[in-house]
């Protein structure tokens, strides 16, 4: 009984995926002239971007240096956008002439979308690197700004009494009632955030770095290698699923107390 | 005449609502001595929950004063503990540091701070839980943590408001005599806000009644049974027709 529940998740979860599988399969495999080359074929290809060894072309060997120049890029765009977002986030959730100051202008600029910003940070940054990383701050920036700021806003009254009624200073209640009462939505708000950065991560590459998973889904797409195009597509949602997974364990863990989360 | 711990002189407070004022409170006179259990009754709406918040420091008197040991109330303090209907207990601590929480935000050292968890964490009988986290307790259990913690703060006077109203029958009993059984080791002095007359006949030394429309302070009852009391005897039946017909307004 609770062998087959164990089960049941993980092969509901590759149902799908091996259905759509062999239908790519028998919809491309044996046809010459087809557009979308075979499963097994963009297989090969990974094999070859990740080990080499099989077609020894420029590609070979190459997937590595890629991913890491893309995860280097999320992440440290990601970062940073977490390292200035989460401090502002409080200020403006907490101080009043601060949200009065900044509120209207960053929610102003919210609605402009980060492919918006892309010509004109090529035009300040130049093509290249900095370029992405700046488009991947920008994007992982408002989740993580928004979610910060509702949480520090929306400390129940009740927990500040209590608090007070307990002896403690106003000036420590933010590192001891704001802070952990508002680390669920910071939490929501960082994992949005680094789920964007992947999301625009590559929109970032596709502008004119040498590296990176955006830049040869580009260079394969002009070189009409599909098969690349698709493998970069893989590893893209293969390391977007795992940093996810990641950032969900953390929040376990950091949220343990919490019955949404924990 | 012996100094009393808590002293409301006056007290009248207003809320600006809509546009209007509410007297929410006119003219309150209390005077409570240490080691009194009083309760506080009345109809929803006259004041008795203003009237704890105000002593707890979290409302400032619009007329009057509130004084504690003869001097003016001045914001929360550690020495009047609150406990709340709804518990308001961190729902990122463990029981243990919901407990310590009071000591240890007063700066008491680590090791004192611990030793008080144990010894009131013990006290209220949640030594297998004193790792757990408020959401995995029972309403029963939150409010013996919401209990304990105010005690390990070395609270004097403890406000209670409507605390077992949301509980059901058999823990709220066994809550009120446990209850019972604190105040007297610990020589608290509680103010306890209920619904119930018998609830506030079977714990208090006081029973003082409240009507709304203002709220105000309508009676005064000294409830002299001895304890253990009985719900079922005569006397105890006596107090509560008294009382129901203070409530209803034939006074
Ligand atoms: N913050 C507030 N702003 C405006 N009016 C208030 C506020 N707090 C209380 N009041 C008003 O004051 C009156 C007394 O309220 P209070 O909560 O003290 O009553 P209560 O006796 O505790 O009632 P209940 O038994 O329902 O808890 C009510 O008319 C209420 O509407
Ligand atoms: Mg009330």
């Amino acid at each position: 009984m609770t062998q087959q529940s164990a089960l049941r998740g993980p092969l509901l979860a590759a149902a799908f995926p091996l259905v759509a599988l062999v239908a790519w399969h028998f919809t491309t495999s044996g046809r010459a002239y087809s557009l979308i080359p075979p499963p097994y074929e963009v297989g090969l290809e990974l094999w070859d971007l990740a080990f080499g060894g099989i077609y020894d072309d420029a590609f070979s060997e190459t997937l590595l240096t890629h991913a890491l120049a893309s995860m280097s890029r999320a992440y440290g765009g990601f970062g940073l956008a977490a390292l200035v977002a989460l401090p502002l986030g409080m200020l403006i959730g907490r101080i009043e002439i601060i949200r009065a100051m900044l509120d209207p202008t960053l929610q102003l600029l919210r609605p402009v979308p980060v492919t918006a910003w892309l010509p004109l940070a090529m035009i300040v940054f130049g093509l290249g690197p900095r370029s992405a990383f700046f488009l991947v701050f920008l994007g992982a920036f408002y989740p993580v700004l928004i979610n910060t700021i509702f949480g520090v806003r929306s400390v129940e009254p009740r927990l500040f009494e209590a608090a007070a009624m307990l002896g403690l200073s106003p000036s420590a209640s933010f590192a001891k009632v704001v802070l952990p009462a508002s680390l669920p939505s910071i939490f929501t708000g960082l994992r949005l955030g680094l789920g964007l950065s992947w999301v625009v991560i590559v929109v970032g590459e596709m502008t004119g770095v040498q590296t990176g998973l955006g830049a040869i889904i580009m260079e394969a797409r002009q070189l009409s290698r599909t098969d690349i195009v698709i493998c970069g597509m893989a590893v893209i949602g293969v390391l977007g699923f795992a940093s996810d997974k990641l950032i969900m364990l953390f929040g376990q863990w950091l949220l343990r107390w919490s019955p949404q989360h924990g | 005449m012996v100094e009393p711990i808590l002293d409301v002189r006056g007290v009248t407070k207003r809320f600006a609502f809509n546009n209007e004022t509410v007297t929410a409170l006119a003219d309150a006179n209390l005077r409570i001595e240490k080691g009194e259990f009083v309760c506080l009754i009345g109809p929803s709406g006259c004041g008795k929950s203003t009237l704890l918040r105000m002593v707890a420091g979290f409302e400032t008197a619009s007329e009057g004063e509130l004084l504690m040991w003869a001097k003016p109330v001045q914001g929360p303090g550690p020495d009047r503990g609150m406990v709340f209907q709804d518990y308001g207990l961190f729902p990122w601590l463990t029981v243990a540091k919901n407990i310590g929480f009071g000591p240890a935000a007063r700066g008491r050292p680590t090791k004192e701070v611990r030793e008080t968890e144990k010894r009131f964490v013990e006290m209220v009988g949640l030594t297998r839980f004193a790792d757990a986290f408020p959401h995995q307790l029972s309403g029963g259990m939150k409010q013996r943590v919401a209990i304990a913690r105010v005690l390990a703060n070395d609270a004097e006077v403890v406000l209670m408001d409507e605390p077992f109203g949301a509980l059901d029958a058999m823990t709220r009993e066994r809550l009120q005599a446990e209850l019972l059984e604190i105040w007297e080791r610990q020589k608290l002095t509680v103010l306890f806000v209920t619904h119930a007359i018998e609830e506030a006949i079977l714990l208090a030394d006081r029973v003082v009644v409240m009507s709304p429309g203002p709220g105000r302070i309508v009676a005064d009852e000294r409830i002299d049974i001895p304890r253990p009391r009985d719900p079922t005897s005569p006397e105890f039946n006596e107090l509560r027709r008294r009382l129901s017909g203070l409530l209803a307004g034939h006074h």
